[in-house]
C-alpha cells in the first residue's frame, strides 16, 4: 500500500493509461491518477502532456485531490500558459470560499503559477485576501504579494499592494506581521532604493510585541528587520537590547543567530561603562557556545559567525576555549575552523593547553588538518611571547617524526618565528638543514631557501645549500626562483670571496633564462645594484628586517564592521560583503555599525563622524611572498625612523643613480675596484636591456621605492598662492600678501610688500603674538633699501617654532605686527597646518598599527573629501610632497585604503586613513590623534593640498 | 528564500526535487557532487556551496543528502534548521527517515513539502499542525480510505494555526492524564592519553511526553535551578517566569517534545563514571602491534555503568586484529577499519579487559597518528549533573494527572586519546 507503486508503470503507453484513468468517472480513480501523475513530477519525469485532464480533476469538493491538482498546476503553468488560464474562474472562485483554509489555499497557489496572464486574474482576489477576516488568509496573501512583486513588479506597485502589505506591519495577528515583514523585506532586497522598511520607534515596537508571539522563522525576519534599524540614541537601543535579549534562549539556532547579530550591533551604540554593557557581553557567550553543540552543518555556520565575533569582542568569549577543542570524529570543515578560532583566543592564559591540543591535532591522518595545526603552532608562538620557546621545541619535535608534510609546515612557520624573535631561536638551523632534502612544496623551499640566506654567516655550507637547489633552477616555481635569487646575493654580500661564482650564475639564470618579468626585473635590480654601488647593495639586501606582526588573517576593521551587521547571513559564512558574491549585486546597501555615542567627547566635537564606524583596530598580515618588490628591499614598511639619516639618503642616491643611469651604468662593466668586488670586475650582461627598463619618469621613481622623503621633499610642500593679508588702505599705503611655504625642513612666511603710498618706507620689522604652536621669525625682517612709492619687494622670512606657544582659536591663527617708519600695523593670518608637518613624520608600520589601537575612537574625526579625481598613487606621492606619509597602502572591495601618519612640529603624531572611492572622485578621511583639536586643520591641509 | 530542495541518496540519484519557486534543474546538484567528490568522506561535504548562480546548502541524515537551492541572501542557520525540521517532519510521519519510506509516501512527502513552505517562507512546520492538515499514513488508515473514499487531508483550518499557543490543539482529550519527563545528560568529554580531563561538558535535555485534556498550564521546579544557566528553551516556556522564578511554566505541546536542552559548562566540574586504560604501540620495522584495553568505573555515584561499547577507527594500515575480551565480544571492520568492542555492564571485581595482536599490512610503515577510543555508556536513575526536579504543579484543569521524572546519564562525544 505504499506510493512506490506509482512508479511501477513504465510501459509505453503510461501517458496514455493515466490520461484514460484521470478521464475515468470514479472519483477514486481519478484521484489515484493524479498522485501517479504527481508520483513521476517529484522525480523530474516531464508529465506535462497531461496537462487539460489533470486541470479537469480541479473541481472537485475532495481537498487532498485539489490539493494534489494544485501541485501540478504550479509546477506545469508556465509551460503552458495557454491552458492554465482555465483554471482562473476556480481559483477566483475559490477565494471566496467560506473555508480560510480553501481561501488562503487558491490565494497561495494563484501566486505560484507565474503566468502574466493569470497575474492580471489574481488582483482582486489578491486585495480581498489582504483584507480576510481570517488571519490566517492574511498572512497567505502577504506572502503572495512577494510572489507577484517577483513576476510583475510594476503591477504590483500599480495596484498599491505595497502600500497594504505596509498596512499589515500593524496588524493584531503576529503571524501576520511576521509574514509581512518576510514580504516586505524580500522585495526590499530586489528594490533596495525603495525604502519599504521604513522603520521608526513606533513601528519598531510593534515589531518587538510581535517578536514574542509569533513563530520562531517569523522571529527571525523580524529580527534581521530589527537588525537594519538605527536607534536615535543609547537608551533606545538598549532598551530594544533588552527585548531581544531572551531570544537568546531560543531553541531555534537560527532565532538565536539573528538575534545575536541585533545584539552585536546595538551594542555598538551602548558605553563601555554602562553596567548593562558588560552584563549583554555575558549574556552573549552560553548561547554562543551551545549553537556548537548542536549538529555538524549548524556548527559550522555558527563557527564562521564566531570568527568575526571573536574578532570583534574577544571578551565575549575568552573563557571559553575548551570548547573549541576539536573531536576526532568532526567533520574536517568544522575542525578547520575551531582551530582558526583557537588561534584568535590564545592568550598566555590558555596558552599551555592550547599548545598541548595543538600538538595532538599535528598527529591526527587528516593532511589539512594537520598542516593547519602546525601552522596554528607557528601563529602561537607569534602571538604569545612567553610561549616562542615552548612552540619551537614543540615544531622541532614534530620535525623529528619526519613526516614530510609536517616538516614541511613546521619550516614554514619556523621562518616566520625567526623574523619575529631574531637571533633567539637561530639554533635550530642544523635540525632544520638536515630536512632540506625532504621538501618539495614551493612554500617550504622557498622558507628554507630564505633561512640559509638570512643565515649565511652562520651555516658553514650555505652555499653548497643554495648551489644545490640551483641545479634545478628552471623547474622552480617562480617563488622558489626569488626566493632562491635573493638569498644567494645576500650571500655574495656576507661571504664575497667564495660566492662570486654563484651569483653570476644565478643573476644570469634569472634574467638571461627566465621567462618570468618579476624574475628578471628582480635579477636586473640586483645586477645593477651590485655593479653601481655595493655599499648602498649591502644596505638594501641586509637591511634590517622590520617586525612581523602578532595577529595573522585579520579582517579589515572597516569590512569587519560591514560583516557584523551580516552575521547569520551567506555574507558572515564567507567573510565578504554580499556586494561580492550576490548575484547581479542589484545595488546592495552597504551596512554599517551605529557610531557610539554617549561619551561627552564626541558629542562635543562639532567635527564628529556623521556615519561609519570608526575602526577599532588595524590589520596587519604578515607580507606574503607575492609581495614582490617590497620583500626585495625588505623596505616596504619603511627604513626605521630613528634610522641614520646618512644611510637613508645613501640608498636614496644609489636609486636614483641605478635607474636614472640606465642602460650606462647596467653596461659598464668595471666598478672601479670596489672592496666588496674583490677587484675582479663585474661582468654585466651582454643581452640589451628590455626598453621598458629605460629611464623612467621621476615621479615613477620614488613611487616605485617608496623611500621616506624621496623626491617629493625636494620640490617642497605644496605652496598656496599668496594673498593680501595687510590692504594698503588699512596700513597707509602699505599692502602686505604672502603666503607659507616649507622647503626641505625650513618654514617660511614669503611676503611680497607693496608701497601703494607716496612716500618711501624704511626701518620695516615684524613681530608674531604668542601663537598655538609657537611660530616666531627665526631672522629679522631685512629689507635692505627702502621702499620707494609703487616699489614691490619680495622676501621670504624664514620662521621657526621655538616662539612662545599660546593656544589661538582658531587654531592656526597668526597674528602678526609689522612696523616701518610709518607706523605700526597689525594683521592676522591662518596659516596652513601642513607647513609644520616635519620630514620624519613616518611613522613605522608596527608603530602606526599600537597607536591606531591605542588611541581611543573618541579621538577620532572623519571627513569627506569632494571632487577629487585622483588615484591612489597620486595621493600618495602628492601628499609626501607635504609630509604626509604613507604608511600602507591596500586595497579592500575595490577601494583603495592608504594609511598615512604625520608629524607636528610639536611633536604631535597624527594618523590617517584615506579611503579612496574609485569612480566617485572623493575621499573619507579618518584622523586619529591624541589632540582631536587639530583634526579639523589637518583635515584642511589634506583637502588643500589633494586639490592643487 | 529556499528555492528548491533536492534529495540525493548515497549513491547520487537525486530522487525527489521540489521546487517553490520557478523550477531549477537538476543539473545544479553537479556543484554538489564535484564537492562531494572532493570531500572523499560523506560527512565531510561542506554545508554551504557556492556556484555561479545560486547557493547550496545541505545537511547529511540518515544517509540522505537534503540540499537546497538558494537564490538570494539568506541566513545559513534558517535553511539548515529548516531542513532539520523536514528530515524531523519524515522521522515523525513515516517512523523513519529513509529513502525508501520517503519513496513510499511520495506523495505525503510532496503534500508536506508544499504545506511546510510556501514560497520559500516556512509555513508550518509545528507536527502538531502538520498532522492536523495531512494525516499521517496508517495501515487503517489507508483501508479505511479505500472503503470510504475519504482523504487523508484535514479540511478545516487547524485551530492552533493563528492563536498564541500555536504548538497546541484546541480540543486535547484522553481519559488517562499523564506527564512524563526524561531528564537526560550527556557527556561530552575529551581524556587525554594520561586519563586526565582536557574537556568536558554536559549537554542536557528534559524530553517530555504529555497526554493531559484541555489547556493544562504547567510549572516544573527544581532543586538546584542555578544549574541551569545556559538553556535553550521550547517557545511555549515563559521566560519572564524564568528570569525571576527560575520556575518553567509553561502551556504544554500535546504528546512528545523537546522541553528545554541545557548546558553545564565546562567551568563546572564534570564528573566522568569510567576511566579507560589502554596500550596502542606498534613496533618499528615490523608488521604488528599491541592492543590492551581496560575499562572500569569512577564516580558513578553508586550506579552501575551499563551499555558500554567502545568504537575505535584503526590506522589505515591495519589489517586485522587477533585479539580475546575478557567480557562482552568484538568485531573488526577490515574496510572501514572500526573496531567495536560491545561489553555491556561494567561489573567492578572484574573489570572487562580486550587484549591482542594487531597485524599491518606487510611492508606498510608504521602508523604515525595515534587512534582515538570513543566509548558510549548509558548510567539508569542518575543526572550526572546532580540536576532535580522538584515539584510539578498544574494549573487550569480539575483532574489530578499521572506524573514522572526519569534520569538517564549517557556517553555524548565521550572520546578518550591514546
Amino acid at each position: 500500500m505504499t506510493d512506490s507503486k506509482y512508479f511501477t508503470t513504465t510501459k509505453k503507453g503510461e501517458i496514455f493509461e493515466l490520461k484514460a484513468e484521470l478521464n475515468s468517472d470514479k472519483k477514486e480513480k481519478k484521484k489515484e491518477a493524479v498522485k501517479k501523475v504527481i508520483a513521476s513530477m517529484t522525480v523530474g519525469k516531464d508529465v506535462s502532456a497531461l496537462f487539460p485532464d489533470v486541470v479537469n480533476c480541479m473541481q472537485t469538493d475532495n481537498l487532498e485531490l485539489k490539493k494534489l491538482v494544485y501541485l501540478y498546476l504550479m509546477n506545469y503553468a508556465k509551460s503552458q500558459p495557454d491552458m492554465a488560464i482555465m483554471a482562473v474562474n476556480t481559483f477566483v472562485k475559490d477565494c471566496e470560499d467560506p473555508n480560510p483554509l480553501i481561501r488562503a489555499l487558491a490565494v497561495r497557489t494563484m501566486g505560484c503559477i507565474r503566468v502574466d496572464k493569470i497575474t492580471e486574474y489574481l488582483c482582486e482576489p489578491l486585495r480581498k485576501c489582504l483584507k480576510d477576516e481570517d488571519p490566517y488568509v492574511r498572512k497567505t496573501a502577504a506572502v503572495c504579494v512577494a510572489k507577484l512583486h517577483d513576476i510583475n513588479a510594476q503591477l504590483v506597485e500599480d495596484q498599491g499592494f505595497l502600500d497594504t502589505l505596509k498596512d499589515l506591519i500593524s496588524d493584531s495577528n503576529p503571524m501576520v506581521v511576521a509574514n509581512a515583514v518576510a514580504a516586505l523585506s524580500e522585495i526590499a532586497e530586489s528594490h533596495p532604493s525603495s525604502n519599504l522598511l521604513d522603520l521608526n520607534p513606533q513601528s519598531i515596537n510593534k515589531l518587538l510585541t510581535a517578536l514574542n508571539e509569533c513563530t520562531e522563522w517569523g522571529q527571525i525576519f523580524i529580527l534581521d528587520c530589527l537588525a537594519n534599524y538605527m536607534p536615535k540614541d543609547d537608551r533606545e537601543a538598549q532598551s530594544i537590547c533588552e527585548r531581544v535579549t531572551p531570544r537568546l534562549s531560543h531553541a531555534n539556532s537560527a532565532v538565536v543567530l539573528s538575534a545575536v547579530k541585533v545584539l552585536m550591533k546595538f551594542m555598538e551604540m551602548l558605553s563601555r561603562d554602562l553596567d548593562y554593557y558588560g552584563t549583554l557581553l555575558k549574556k552573549l557567550a552560553p548561547p554562543l557556545v551551545t549553537l556548537l553543540s548542536a549538529e555538524p552543518e549548524l556548527q559550522y555556520v555558527a563557527l564562521r559567525n564566531i570568527n568575526l565575533i571573536v574578532q570583534k569582542r574577544p571578551e565575549i568569549l575568552k573563557h571559553e576555549m575548551k570548547v573549541f577543542f576539536v573531536k576526532y570524529n568532526d567533520p574536517i570543515y568544522v575542525k578547520l575552523e575551531k582551530l582558526d578560532i583557537m588561534i584568535r583566543l590564545a592568550s598566555q592564559a590558555n596558552i599551555a593547553q592550547v599548545l598541548a591540543e595543538l600538538k595532538e591535532y599535528a598527529t591526527e591522518v587528516d593532511v589539512d588538518f594537520v598542516r593547519k595545526a602546525v601552522r596554528a603552532i607557528g601563529r602561537c608562538a607569534i602571538k604569545v611571547e612567553q610561549s616562542a620557546e615552548r612552540c619551537v621545541s614543540t615544531l622541532l619535535d614534530l620535525i623529528q617524526t619526519k613526516v614530510n608534510y609536517v616538516v614541511q609546515e613546521a619550516i614554514v612557520v619556523i621562518k616566520d618565528i625567526f623574523r619575529k624573535y631574531p637571533n633567539k631561536y637561530e639554533s635550530v638551523i642544523a635540525t632544520l638543514c638536515e630536512n632540506l632534502d625532504s621538501l618539495d612544496e614551493p612554500e617550504a623551499r622557498a622558507a628554507m631557501i630564505w633561512i640559509v640566506g638570512e643565515y649565511a654567516e652562520r651555516i658553514d655550507n650555505a652555499d653548497e645549500l643554495l648551489e644545490s637547489f640551483l641545479e634545478g633552477f628552471h623547474d622552480e616555481s617562480t617563488q622558489v626562483q626569488l626566493q632562491l635569487l635573493t638569498a644567494i646575493v645576500k650571500l655574495f654580500l656576507k661571504k664575497p670571496t667564495e660566492t662570486q661564482e654563484l651569483v653570476q650564475q644565478v643573476l644570469s639564470l634569472a634574467t638571461q633564462d627566465s621567462d618570468n618579468p618579476d624574475l628578471r626585473d628582480r635579477g636586473y635590480i640586483y645586477w645593477r645594484l651590485l655593479s653601481t654601488d655595493p655599499v648602498a647593495a649591502k644596505e638594501v639586501v641586509l637591511a634590517e628586517k622590520p617586525l612581523i606582526s602578532e595577529e595573522t588573517d585579520l579582517i579589515e576593521p572597516t569590512l569587519l564592521d560591514e560583516l557584523i551587521c551580516y552575521i547569520g547571513t551567506l555574507a558572515s559564512v564567507y567573510h565578504k560583503p554580499p556586494s561580492a558574491f550576490v548575484e547581479g549585486s542589484r545595488g546592495i546597501v552597504h551596512k554599517s555599525l551605529p557610531p557610539r555615542t554617549g561619551s561627552s567627547e564626541s558629542a562635543e566635537s562639532p567635527d564628529a563622524a556623521p556615519s561609519g564606524a570608526p575602526p577599532s583596530e588595524q590589520p596587519a598580515v604578515i607580507p606574503t611572498q607575492g609581495d614582490l618588490l617590497g620583500d626585495l628591499l625588505n623596505l616596504d614598511l619603511g627604513p626605521p625612523v630613528s634610522g641614520p639619516p646618512v644611510a637613508t639618503s645613501s640608498v636614496q642616491m644609489g636609486a636614483v643613480d641605478l635607474l636614472g643611469g640606465g642602460l650606462d651604468s647596467l653596461l659598464r662593466s668595471d666598478v672601479g675596484g670596489s672592496p666588496a668586488m674583490g677587484g675582479t670586475g663585474f661582468t654585466a650582461p651582454s643581452t640589451v636591456m628590455p626598453a621598458n627598463l629605460g629611464p623612467p619618469p621621476s615621479g615613477g621613481l620614488g613611487d616605485l621605492f617608496d623611500l621616506a622623503g624621496g623626491v617629493g621633499t625636494l620640490s617642497g610642500s605644496h605652496v598656496a598662492p599668496k594673498t593680501v593679508w595687510l590692504p594698503a588702505m588699512k596700513a597707509k599705503g602699505l599692502e602686505i600678501s604672502g603666503t607659507f611655504s616649507r622647503q626641505v625642513g625650513a618654514i617660511s612666511m614669503d611676503l611680497l610688500l607693496t608701497n601703494k603710498a607716496l612716500q618711501v618706507m624704511s626701518d620695516f620689522a615684524i613681530q608674531f603674538n604668542r601663537n598655538s604652536f609657537g611660530l616666531a621669525p627665526a631672522a629679522p625682517l631685512q629689507i635692505h633699501a627702502p621702499l620707494a612709492p609703487n616699489q614691490t619687494v619680495e622676501i621670504s622670512l624664514p620662521l621657526n617654532t621655538v616662539g612662545s606657544v599660546m593656544k589661538m582659536d582658531p587654531l592656526n591663527n597668526l597674528q602678526v605686527a609689522v612696523k616701518n617708519n610709518i607706523d605700526v600695523f597689525y594683521f592676522s593670518t591662518l596659516y596652513p597646518l601642513h607647513i609644520l608637518f616635519v620630514e620624519d613624520g613616518k611613522m613605522e608600520r608596527q608603530m602606526f598599527l599600537a597607536t591606531w589601537k591605542d588611541i581611543p575612537n573618541e579621538n577620532e574625526a572623519q571627513f569627506q573629501i569632494k571632487d577629487c579625481p585622483l588615484s591612489a598613487d597620486a595621493v600618495s606621492s602628492k601628499l609626501q610632497g607635504s609630509n604626509i606619509f604613507t604608511v600602507a597602502k591596500r586595497n579592500v572591495e575595490g577601494q583603495d585604503m592608504l594609511y598615512q601618519s604625520l608629524k607636528l612640529t610639536n611633536g604631535i603624531w597624527v594618523l590617517a586613513e584615506l579611503r579612496i572611492q574609485p569612480g566617485s572622485a572623493g575621499f573619507t578621511l579618518s584622523l586619529k590623534c591624541r589632540a582631536p583639536e587639530v583634526s579639523h586643520y589637518v583635515y584642511q591641509a589634506y583637502e588643500t593640498i589633494l586639490k592643487n | 528564500m529556499i528555492h528548491s530542495l533536492f534529495l540525493i541518496n548515497c549513491s547520487g540519484d537525486i530522487f525527489l526535487e521540489k521546487h517553490w519557486k520557478s523550477v531549477v534543474s537538476q543539473s545544479v546538484c553537479d556543484y554538489f557532487f564535484e564537492a562531494q567528490e572532493k570531500a572523499a568522506d560523506v560527512e565531510n561535504v561542506p554545508p554551504v556551496i557556492s556556484t555561479p548562480h545560486h547557493y547550496l546548502i545541505s545537511i547529511y541524515r540518515e544517509k540522505i543528502f537534503f540540499v537546497s537551492v538558494i537564490q538570494t541572501e539568506v541566513p545559513p542557520l534558517f535553511v539548515i534548521e529548516f531542513l532539520h525540521r523536514v528530515a524531523d517532519t519524515f522521522q515523525d510521519y513515516f517512523g523513519e527517515c529513509s529513502e525508501t519510506a520517503i519513496k513510499d509516501n511520495m506523495v505525503i512527502v510532496y503534500e508536506l513539502l508544499e504545506e511546510m513552505l510556501d514560497n520559500g517562507f516556512p509555513l508550518a512546520t509545528e507536527s502538531n499542525i502538520l498532522k492536523e492538515l495531512i494525516k499521517p499514513p496508517t495501515i487503517l488508515r489507508s483501508v479505511v480510505n479505500s472503503i470510504t473514499g475519504s482523504s487523508n487531508m484535514g479540511e478545516t483550518l487547524p485551530t492552533g494555526q493563528l492563536s498564541n499557543i500555536p504548538w497546541r490543539r484546541a480540543v486535547v482529550k484522553y481519559t488517562n492524564n499523564e506527564a512524563y519527563f526524561d531528564v537526560i545528560e550527556e557527556i561530552d568529554a575529551i581524556i587525554d592519553k594520561s586519563g586526565s580531563t582536557v574537556f568536558a561538558e554536559i549537554q542536557g535535555v528534559i524530553d517530555s511526553c504529555i497526554k493531559l485534556s484541555g489547556m493544562p498550564d504547567l510549572s516544573l521546579s527544581f532543586m538546584n535551578p542555578r544549574l541551569l544557566d545556559d538553556v535553550s528553551f521550547h517557545p511555549c516556556i515563559r521566560f519572564k517566569r524564568w528570569e525571576s522564578e527560575r520556575v518553567l511554566s509553561f502551556i504544554p505541546p500535546d504528546g512528545n517534545f523537546r522541553l528545554i536542552s541545557y548546558r553545564v559548562s565546562s567551568q563546572n566540574l564534570v564528573a566522568i563514571p569510567v576511566y579507560v586504560k589502554h596500550i596502542i604501540s606498534f613496533k618499528e620495522n615490523s608488521s604488528s602491534g599491541r592492543f590492551d584495553v581496560t575499562i572500569g568505573p569512577k564516580q558513578n555515584m553508586g550506579k552501575t555503568v551499563e551499555g558500554v561499547i567502545v568504537t575505535v577507527h584503526m590506522p589505515k594500515a591495519v589489517l586485522n586484529m587477533n585479539l580475546t575480551s575478557t567480557q562482552g565480544s568484538y568485531t573488526f571492520d577490515p574496510v572501514l577499519k572500526v573496531l567495536t568492542w560491545d561489553i555491556g555492564k561494567i561489573t567492578p571485581q572484574k573489570l572487562p579487559n580486550l587484549k591482542g595482536i594487531v597485524n599491518l599490512q606487510s611492508g606498510a610503515p608504521k602508523p604515525e597518528e595515534n587512534p582515538s577510543l570513543n566509548v558510549q555508556f548509558k548510567i539508569q536513575q542518575l543526572a550526572i549533573s546532580g540536576l532535580k526536579v522538584n515539584r510539578l504543579d498544574m494549573f487550569g484543569e480539575k483532574y489530578k494527572p499521572f506524573k514522572g521524572v526519569k534520569y538517564i546519564t549517557k556517553a555524548g562525544k565521550f572520546q578518550v586519546r591514546t
